[in-house]
């Protein structure tokens, strides 16, 4: 499909300054960290279930089920982790006990502060959504909103923001969800997305799921396809990955 | 100053891509909303568009933005200019160690916080927000970034309603807008 995206034409300001001018190797995509893509070759999941994901998530360029034992080997082999990761992992910054005693939170505001890696950051997440048909970037208050933006710039996607409750003045579509003690809520508002639309659900981070779980279901109650959830940062431990059920999980740094 | 009395061809479709809702958040007022600008690509990188033609080259090493919708901006114009991108936030949400600058709002105070060492003294700094009012937000932001030592060269919003005089609040401080709403 001709995507509206043909306004990013190469003489686009913003994708000439995003991207890199050497085209990326095909495995580029798959940084090393990003060990949900990776796990296709772990015990732990079944090969068959991540690439059928993965299938599913993506048009047949980068993975497909047919092939699937020699794209498992491919990333397997593929130790060539992206050179552009371990700058963007070492800019963020861990800050102990906050929100509460015991939390090691993950401060990517420091990754902000540093141009290189955060122009790297979304050109990570661009080099992989660009051309994939990709018309809507959701982006999850407040952090999702710093990262979001840029990526649907790139692609030409629409920018939706998913907000607290009272925030978006027209009129919303909510979902509940889950926290350590109580419920939280999330809005959308009516109309910004249509059926068929393809998303992406942008966050910082992914910790138990139950954040972006709410934004997929809220995008899927309109009809919207979810393709991915993408994050800078995964913590592996709490098991968000799969609070996703079927949805994919892209993230570019994995925090244990 | 600003793009609409320019009359950059770009802005007429900016301006129609906003939504008024009347009545938000309470009865009375005309909640400017940029989400509509937000679903349009073209139009939200004509936005961006602008203010980095107005900044690129102009040794602009910050760029601060204002929860939340400063955050939806304001990241994009850092990208392209090649400027650090320092949130401003609500009390209690960066985890670092910050400095606050209360300001007054129609009831009562709020308070802005920024990360300490997110910006040195002498860096030249823009301020972005979605929509500048009576300027109180952006006053308290401005005066962050000038207790660090910090230039700020000029505030930048999508937005202004003038008749809040929002303008002068800001201490001879320039302001640049895309479109302003009576």
């Amino acid at each position: 499909m001709m995507q509206k995206a043909f306004v990013f034409s190469s003489s686009n300001p913003i994708s000439l300054q995003l991207s890199t001018p050497v085209t990326p190797p095909v495995n580029a995509v798959f940084p090393e960290l990003s060990r949900g893509w990776i796990a296709s070759s772990s015990p732990l999941q079944p090969p068959v279930l991540r690439l059928r994901n993965h299938q599913r998530a993506l048009p047949p360029l980068l993975c497909s089920a047919s092939d699937s034992a020699t794209n498992q080997q491919r990333m397997a082999s593929q130790d060539g982790k992206d050179p552009r990761i371990s700058k963007i992992s070492s800019a963020i910054r861990v800050i102990p006990d906050f929100p509460k005693p015991g939390i090691l939170f993950q401060d990517i505001t420091t990754l902000l502060l540093d141009v290189e890696a955060f122009r790297d950051t979304i050109d990570l997440f661009v080099e992989r959504y660009r051309g994939k048909d990709i018309s809507v970037v959701a982006g999850i208050e407040a952090r999702g909103f710093i990262f979001g933006p840029p990526i649907a710039l790139a692609i030409g996607a629409k920018f939706v923001p998913m907000r607290k409750p009272n925030k978006l003045p027209g009129e919303v579509i909510s979902e509940e969800y889950s926290l350590e003690y109580g419920t939280d809520k999330m809005e959308m508002h009516v109309g910004a997305v249509q059926a068929g639309d393809r998303a992406l659900i942008i966050d910082d981070l992914v910790a138990t799921g139950g954040t972006l779980s709410a934004a997929i279901r809220l995008l899927e109650r309109v009809g919207v396809h979810v393709v991915e959830c993408a994050c800078v940062i995964e913590l592996p431990e709490l098991k968000g990955r799969e609070r996703l059920g079927d949805t994919p999980l892209f993230v570019l740094v994995s925090s244990a | 100053m600003s793009a609409y009395r320019d009359k950059d061809p770009r802005i007429h479709g900016i301006q129609s891509k906003i939504r008024v809702v009347p009545d938000f958040p309470k009865p009375g007022i005309m909640f400017q909303d940029i989400t509509t600008l937000l679903l349009d690509p073209k139009a939200f990188k004509d936005t961006v568009d602008l203010f980095v033609e107005r900044y690129k080259g102009k040794n602009i090493s910050v760029v601060a933005g204002i929860e939340a919708r400063g955050f939806i901006f304001g990241p994009p114009i850092a990208l392209e200019i090649g400027a650090k991108f320092v949130p401003l936030r609500k009390p209690k949400k960066l985890p670092g160690k910050v400095i606050s600058e209360e300001y007054v709002l129609e009831y009562g105070r709020d308070c802005l916080e920024m990360h300490v060492g997110a910006v040195e003294p002498g860096e030249r700094a823009l301020v972005v927000d979605d929509l500048i009012a009576t300027g109180g937000t952006l006053c308290a932001a401005m005066n962050l970034l000038e207790r660090v030592g910090a230039e700020v060269v000029e505030c930048a919003c999508v937005i202004e309603l003038p008749d809040l005089k929002g303008r002068e609040r800001l201490n001879g401080k320039p302001l640049y807008v895309l479109v302003e709403s009576h």
